[in-house]
């Protein structure tokens, strides 16, 4: 992933706010100025429109009927999972499987594929900065198999350490579990270079791509990792849908995950058989709404282009990271080389929740906390940062907004 | 939606400069608070005299709401017995969750925090303190009951 190689075309950051509907909002007085992106993205007109066609002309069931709104669901369904598979770059729509989120897919992956095969003596081995969605899984996995969670550790700039990861990287490893951009630092990691180094020592590579896909362009089979997860509300789609990819070969061999109807193709009393993939790990029915708004997600981010997209959020990264330096009491917290559109902060004498509450008060939107990482907190022995982050629609004018309020923050706690 | 509301100067103040903070020696009973939606921690620690409070210290790391709360508290308290800091306790969350509720005049300078009401996500911040009294005051009681 290399977000600044992206085409200098120009970027209209103004037009794109505008397909934005709810940025047109006043949040305490002042124009809303939404840094929030890592926590949840906005969603343009596109895939609101298109959530509101399919409620309003095509919803049924899927899978389940012959007559003709059951079929335009089921066509709008698998039409969204191929915009994914095109999205992602899989070989196959078998390889697509609708999730809640990165959380649900990381924990099908724990539940199905690590947990029946892993057992004492093998290890996991993660990253000192992943989200708890990262983290938790395996250690559950952990609890039930008896295998080992191995933690390559971060640098005071928040990268990856890859000599200690590497020295980590043993026979014993059988799964890597790393974020491909880190929620709370901002850090891009090398994961090409680490399935590489996986795969020669013949574990498996689950990349967290939560924060990766709304700033780069993914493609699976180029990066050649095993499993990839990810949200679709980060990726200014709706909540509660989200995909795994998994490479065909282990997505075969994994047991279903749950029980329930569409998973199945034959049930008896005695036993029953599960339907093909990847229907085989969707049980019940599944966010059909939700995949069609994240297609057409897909479809407006690839319009503005992707590569355009990453371009504006590092021009809006470098713009306010040379800003917070000059301002005196603030500690930028992840200075890696390659970072995605992510700013976490603190400010010397003021507490990150106080900064959200003044922040606020202006209408500036920024998460404050530990962003689901408390171990990076711990690393770097604060209990919480502020974090501004950008997304496509995001301004010069919105940093601007940012500075301002956060002088005035320093008025108060002067 | 004020600012100044919020962070009037009693409470910066208290921020910067929070009374009866650090370990208390000889404490009868103490207990550790945290607000791990925040990171928040502290410690209480009280020195009883029968059913009164004789001394309260407390110590920890938390945001301007947090840290001017408990140290009004502990100013609050001192001297105070349990059933008067119940009460006292009442009054201050009363106030800290109701926009229309005016402080009375013996709740002294915890009336600074009448401003928290109008941001309804820092009301878990002004309470900690509180919650960790209470556990401190019941492990004192604890430990006297085993005694
Ligand atoms: C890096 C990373 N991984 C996983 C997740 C979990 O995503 P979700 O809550 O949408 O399942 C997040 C969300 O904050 C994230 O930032």
């Amino acid at each position: 992933m290399n977000a600044v190689s992206a085409v200098a075309a120009p970027f209209d950051a103004e037009r794109v706010r505008a397909d934005f509907p709810i940025l047109a909002q006043q949040v305490n007085g002042h124009p809303l100025v939404y840094l929030d992106s890592a926590a949840s993205g906005q969603r343009p007109l596109a895939v609101l429109r298109a959530v509101e066609r399919y409620e309003t002309h095509h919803h049924s069931n899927v899978h389940r009927g012959v007559h003709t709104l059951s079929q335009a669901a089921t066509e709008a369904f698998e039409g969204a999972r191929e915009r994914a598979r095109r999205f992602l770059n899989a070989r196959s729509t078998r390889e697509i499987v609708f999730v809640r989120g990165a959380t649900e897919g990381i924990n099908l992956v724990a539940q199905s594929f690590a947990r029946p095969r892993f057992g004492p003596g093998d290890e996991i081995l993660i990253t000192g900065l992943e989200h708890h969605a990262n983290i938790v899984p395996w250690q559950m996995v952990c609890e039930q198999s008896g295998c080992t969670l191995k933690v390559a550790p971060i640098d005071r700039r928040g990268e990856v350490d890859i000599g200690r990861l590497l020295e980590l990287l043993t026979a014993r490893t059988r799964l890597v579990a790393v974020a491909h951009v880190s929620n709370a630092l901002g850090t891009i990691v090398p994961v090409r270079r680490i399935i590489e180094a996986a795969h020669s020592s013949g574990a498996l590579v689950l990349v967290d791509g939560a924060q990766a896909v709304p700033h780069s362009a993914v493609d699976v089979r180029e990066l050649g990792c095993d499993f990839y997860a990810f949200s679709g509300h980060k990726l200014y789609g709706p909540t509660g849908i989200g995909v795994l990819y998994g490479r065909e070969e282990l997505l075969e061999e994994m047991p279903p995950w749950q029980g329930g109807g569409d998973m199945i193709r034959t049930v008896s009393f005695e036993k029953s058989t599960y339907n093909e993939l990847p229907w085989k790990f969707e049980a019940g029915t599944p966010n059909i709404s939700g995949a069609v708004g994240l297609a057409a997600a897909m479809d407006y981010l690839e319009s503005l282009g992707l590569g355009a997209v990453a371009a504006h959020e590092q021009r809006l990264l470098a713009l306010a990271t040379a800003e917070l330096e000059r301002m005196p009491g603030i500690e930028i917290i992840g200075t890696a080389a390659h970072k995605a559109a992510v700013l976490s902060f603190t400010l010397h004498g003021c507490h990150p929740h106080d900064l959200g509450t003044i922040l606020d008060s202006e209408g500036v939107a920024i998460r404050t906390g530990h962003h689901c990482a408390m171990p990076v907190m711990t690393f770097f022995d604060i209990p919480a940062t502020a974090r501004a982050s950008f997304g496509c629609y995001n301004t010069e004018a919105d940093v601007r907004a940012l500075v301002a309020a956060l002088g005035k923050a320093r008025e108060v706690f002067g | 939606m004020d600012l100044k509301d919020l962070y009037r100067d009693v409470i910066l103040d208290h921020n910067r400069k929070p009374r009866n903070f650090g370990a208390l020696t000889g404490a009868d009973g103490q207990a550790d608070g945290h607000n791990p939606l925040c990171g928040d921690r502290l410690t209480v620690w009280v020195r009883l005299d029968g059913e009164r409070v004789a001394d309260i210290r407390f110590e920890g790391k938390g945001c301007a709401i947090s840290t001017a709360s408990a140290s009004l508290m502990t100013e609050a308290v001192k001297g105070k017995d349990k059933a008067a800091i119940k009460a006292l306790y009442e009054q201050v969350h009363t106030l800290l969750t109701h926009q229309d509720a005016t402080a009375d005049a013996s709740l002294g300078k915890l009336a600074a925090l009448a401003g928290v009401s109008e941001f309804p996500a820092r009301v878990k911040c002004a309470t900690l303190c509180w919650h960790t009294l209470n556990a401190a005051l019941d492990r004192s009681a604890d430990a006297v009951t085993t005694e």
